[in-house]
C-alpha cells in the first residue's frame, strides 16, 4: 500500500467514529461509545505512521503522492477532484493532529463522565478529528475550503455543547461568524488562483505559479495571499479576528484542549507553510503575516498576564504562541514554526488537561483568585502544570526551550529589519515565563481554600450549585450541562494516561530537533521546502546554541521575576496594578478589542439595518407596492369571480392548462 | 446508459411531485413536493448537458438550486408564520384569497 491508501484510511476511521457513535446515540452504552470514538482516532494515528512509513521508502525527491477517489465537478475547464496529497508536510500534521486527538479522547472518556450527551460529545469529536484530517491531507484548494469549512462547524457544536448555557451559544455563534469571514476570504483566494493559473490542485498550482507570476510582489499574487491569510487569521484567532477565541473557553475542557489549543487554530500556520511557494512570490503578504503574529503575540501575552480566569490565561497564551508560529512561517523559518506547532500542541493541551482537573476540584469555578493551595491536594495534576508552564515558558532543556528559540534564533539570522522579530520575541518569552509562572504560583502554594481543603480532608470532590461559572446563570439541569460529578486527574484513569503521556513529551518532546545533533523534524520536512531559498538558510550550530542559552537567561529570570513577584513580595502586583492603572484597565479589556469591532462593523451594520427596515423599507419599497396594489386592485374587479380560493384546485387548473397547451402543439407538429 | 432512463426518472420524480402537490394537504408536504418537482426538472436538465456535452444546463440547475432555496426560505417562514398565528396547517383552509 502506498502513502495515499494510508491516507484515505486515517480519514476513514474518524468519519465511521462519528457516523456510528451518532446514530447509536442512547442505543449503546455511553463507556462503548468512549471507547469506539478513542478506538478510531488511535485506528487513524496507526494509519498515520504507515502513511509515514510508506513516505521514508521513496527517494527524497519523490516524496508526496497526490491520489482522486473521483472527480466531482468538472465544467468550464475547472475540474475539481476528490483528492488528497500526501507529502512530509501533510503526514507531519496527520501524526500530530491524530496523536494529541488520541490522548486526549482518553482524557475525554473519563472527564465526560457524567454528561447526558456522552454520545454527541464523542460524535462530534470524532467529526471535528475527521474534519482537521481532510483539511490537512485536501490535495486541492477546493477541498481545502471543505475542511476548513467543517472544522469550523465543529468547533461551533462543540464551543456551544453545553447549548442550555446561554453564554455558551452565544460564543459558538460569535467563534462560528468570525470565522465565516475567513472562510469568504479563503473561498476569493481560490477562485483568484484558479481565475490566475488556470488550475486548483496544490502541484499544478505551485508548478505554475513562478510562470504566471515573474515578478516578485505581481498584486494579484499578493491579492491571493492576502485573502489566504484572512483565512489563515481568522481560523487560527490572530488580530484583528482574535476576539472569538477567549469566549470559546465556554466549551467544555477537552474541546479547549483539543481545538482550541492544539490542532484546529494551528491551521492557519499549516496553510501559510502549505502555500509557501506562494508567500514567497509575494514577500510583502508574508511579511504581513509575520508582523501579525508579531503584534498579536504581545499584544496576548500582555492580556494573558492581567486576566484572572484559568481558562481564559491559557487561552491567550495560545494566541501568542500561534504569533509565534505565524512569525516563524511569515520570515521562513517554515520547519521551525512547524516545530514550535508541535511542541505547543503537547504542552498547551497539558495545561488545558491539567486546568480541567483543577476546574474540576474547584466545582467548576475557573477564578484563580479563589484558587489556593492545590499543590497537596492534588500533587499528580499540580506536577502536570508545572511540567506544561515550564516547556510554554521555555525553560531549558524542555520541548518549549528549543522550539521558540529556534524560532527567534532566524529572526536573528535573518538580520536587517527582521531582527524586531527577535527583539519582539524576546519581549514575548519574558512575558510568557510571567503568566504562566503566575498560574503555578497562585493556584498551588499556601493554605489550601475550601474547595482545596475538603478536597485533603475527605478525598472526595466538592459538589457546587448547577451554575454557569463564568456568568452565574442557573443551570437547566436536564440536558446540555457539565453533569453533577467532577472528575479529577488523581481520581481518573482515563485523564491521568492523557495528561502522563502527554507530560513527558513537552518535557522531552524538543529533543527531536537538538541543533547540531539530532534535527529530526527539519529532516523530516526538507522534501517539502526543498524549493524554497529560505528554508536552505540555516543559522550555524553555534548560533543556534548561542541563542538557545539566551532563550535560557530569559525564562529562568522571568520566572525568578515572577516567583518574587507572588511569593517574594506579594504586595507588590496589587502595588503595580495601582500605580499602572490606565495600562491595567486597558489589558484587563483585552485592548478593547471586542468594543472596536461592535464600533467599527457591529453597530454600523445594525444601523444600517435600522435604517432599511424604518425608512427604505417603509417608503420605497412600501410606496412602490403599494401602488402595484392599488392598480391591480383596480384592473382586478372584473376578473375577480374566477379566483377560489382553493390552492389545490389552481394548481390543478394549471397543470390541465398546460397540458392542453402541450398537446396542442404536439398534435399540431403531427 | 440511454438517456431514457434518466428522463423516465426524471418524470417519475415530478410526477410524483405533483401528485403530492395536489392530494396533500399540509403546507410542508406540498412544499416537499414542490421540492421533488424541481429536482425531477434539474435531472432531465443535467441529462440533457449531459448528451450535449456542453455546461448550460449545469449551469441553469445551479440556479434552479439557488431559486430553490429562497422558495423553501420563503415557504418555511410562512408555515412558522401560520403556526405563530395558530392558523390551521392546512392549504384548504386558506381562502382568504377568494374574489
Amino acid at each position: 500500500m502506498n502513502a495515499a491508501s494510508w491516507g484515505w484510511l486515517v480519514l476513514l476511521f474518524p468519519l465511521l467514529g462519528s457516523i456510528f457513535i451518532g446514530l447509536t446515540f442512547r442505543r449503546i452504552p455511553p463507556k462503548a461509545a468512549g471507547l469506539v470514538g478513542i478506538a478510531a482516532i488511535a485506528a487513524a494515528f496507526i494509519c498515520g505512521i504507515a502513511a509515514v512509513i510508506s513516505l521514508q521508502g521513496e527517494p527524497a525527491e519523490s516524496r508526496h503522492v497526490a491520489d482522486s477517489l473521483w472527480t466531482y465537478a468538472s465544467v468550464g475547464g475547472l475540474s475539481i477532484d476528490l483528492g488528497i496529497y500526501v507529502d512530509p508536510l501533510s503526514a507531519f500534521m496527520v501524526l500530530v493532529v491524530t496523536g494529541v486527538s488520541s490522548l486526549i479522547h482518553i482524557y475525554s472518556y473519563s472527564y465526560m463522565k457524567s454528561d447526558a450527551g456522552y454520545h454527541r460529545f464523542f460524535s462530534y469529536l470524532n467529526f471535528f478529528v475527521f474534519s482537521m484530517l481532510l483539511l490537512v491531507l485536501a490535495g486541492n484548494f477546493v477541498l481545502l475550503v471543505v475542511g476548513w469549512a467543517f472544522v469550523g462547524f465543529a468547533s461551533y457544536a462543540l464551543i456551544s455543547y453545553w447549548y442550555r448555557r446561554e453564554a455558551a451559544t452565544r460564543a459558538g455563534m460569535k467563534a462560528f461568524v468570525i470565522n465565516v469571514v475567513g472562510d469568504i476570504g479563503l473561498v476569493l483566494a481560490a477562485i483568484l488562483i484558479f481565475r490566475e493559473l488556470g488550475v486548483i490542485d496544490y502541484g499544478a498550482v505551485f508548478e505554475k505559479a513562478p510562470e504566471v507570476f515573474t515578478t516578485t510582489n505581481e498584486w494579484t499574487a499578493v491579492a491571493i495571499c492576502l485573502l489566504l491569510l484572512v483565512g489563515a487569521f481568522a481560523k487560527s484567532a490572530q488580530m484583528p479576528f482574535h476576539t472569538w477565541l477567549a469566549d470559546a473557553m465556554e466549551g467544555p475542557t477537552p474541546v479547549s484542549s483539543l481545538i482550541h489549543a492544539a490542532t484546529m487554530v494551528t491551521a492557519g500556520v499549516y496553510l501559510v507553510a502549505r502555500a509557501h511557494p506562494l508567500f514567497e512570490l509575494a514577500p510583502a503578504a508574508a511579511d504581513v503575516a509575520a508582523i501579525v503574529g508579531l503584534v498579536t503575540l504581545l499584544v496576548a501575552g500582555t492580556i494573558a498576564i492581567v486576566v484572572t480566569d484559568l481558562k481564559r490565561i491559557i487561552a491567550y497564551s495560545t494566541m501568542s504562541q500561534i504569533g509565534y508560529m505565524f512569525v516563524a512561517v511569515g520570515i521562513g523559518a517554515y520547519s521551525a514554526g512547524m516545530f514550535h506547532l508541535m511542541t505547543h500542541a503537547f504542552f498547551k493541551a497539558l495545561l488545558f488537561m491539567a486546568a480541567g482537573s483543577v476546574i474540576a476540584a474547584m466545582a467548576n469555578i475557573q477564578n484563580i483568585d479563589r484558587m489556593k493551595g492545590f499543590y497537596k491536594a492534588m500533587p499528580f495534576t499540580a506536577a502536570m502544570l508545572i511540567i506544561g508552564a515550564l516547556a510554554l515558558s521555555g525553560f531549558p532543556g524542555t520541548s518549549g526551550w528549543f522550539s521558540k528559540d529556534e524560532i527567534i534564533d532566524f529572526a536573528a539570522f535573518r538580520g536587517g529589519w527582521y531582527e524586531i522579530f527577535a527583539i519582539g520575541g524576546y519581549i514575548g518569552a519574558f512575558m510568557t515565563a510571567i503568566y504562566s509562572f503566575r498560574i503555578i504560583f497562585r493556584i498551588l502554594p499556601g493554605p489550601p481554600c475550601e474547595e482545596a481543603a475538603h478536597l485533603i480532608e475527605t478525598g472526595h470532590v466538592v459538589h457546587g450549585e448547577p451554575v454557569n461559572p463564568a456568568t452565574g446563570e442557573k443551570e437547566d439541569i436536564e440536558v446540555g450541562y457539565p453533569g453533577e460529578d467532577h472528575h479529577i486527574a488523581e481520581q481518573a484513569m482515563g485523564m491521568k494516561i492523557g495528561m502522563s503521556v502527554l507530560g513527558f513529551l513537552a518535557l522531552v518532546g524538543g529533543l527531536v530537533q537538538i541543533p547540531g545533533v539530532t534535527e529530526v523534524i527539519t529532516h523530516f520536512l526538507e522534501p517539502t521546502f526543498e524549493d524554497s531559498p529560505l528554508a536552505a538558510m540555516h543559522p550555524t550550530v553555534a548560533e543556534a546554541w548561542k541563542g538557545l542559552a539566551k532563550g535560557a537567561v530569559i525564562s529562568v529570570v522571568g520566572i525568578a521575576f515572577t516567583w518574587w513577584l507572588y511569593i517574594g513580595r506579594p504586595s507588590v502586583p496589587e502595588t503595580l496594578r495601582r500605580t499602572f492603572s490606565p495600562i491595567y484597565t486597558l489589558f484587563i479589556n483585552k485592548w478593547y478589542g471586542d468594543e472596536i469591532i461592535d464600533f467599527l462593523i457591529v453597530k454600523p451594520v445594525k444601523g444600517f439595518g435600522r435604517f432599511a427596515n424604518n425608512w427604505f423599507e417603509r417608503y420605497a419599497i412600501g410606496g412602490l407596492t403599494n401602488g402595484t396594489i392599488a392598480i391591480v386592485r383596480s384592473a382586478s374587479g372584473a376578473v375577480r369571480d374566477l379566483q377560489t380560493g382553493m390552492l389545490r384546485g389552481y394548481a390543478l387548473l394549471m397543470a390541465v392548462g398546460t397540458v392542453a397547451i402541450l398537446l396542442y402543439f404536439l398534435i399540431r407538429g403531427l | 446508459m440511454a438517456i431514457e432512463w434518466y428522463l423516465v426518472l426524471s418524470a417519475m420524480l415530478f410526477s410524483i411531485g405533483f401528485a403530492g402537490v395536489l392530494v396533500r394537504r399540509n403546507p410542508v408536504v406540498v412544499l416537499l413536493c414542490l421540492e421533488l418537482m424541481l429536482s425531477g426538472g434539474a435531472l432531465a436538465m443535467l441529462s440533457f448537458s449531459r448528451l450535449h456535452g456542453d455546461g448550460d444546463g449545469q449551469v441553469f440547475v445551479l440556479m434552479v438550486l439557488v431559486v430553490a432555496a429562497a422558495e423553501v426560505v420563503v415557504g418555511l417562514g410562512l408555515v412558522v408564520a401560520m403556526f405563530r398565528r395558530r392558523i390551521p396547517l392546512d392549504v384548504d383552509e386558506m381562502k382568504e384569497l377568494r374574489g
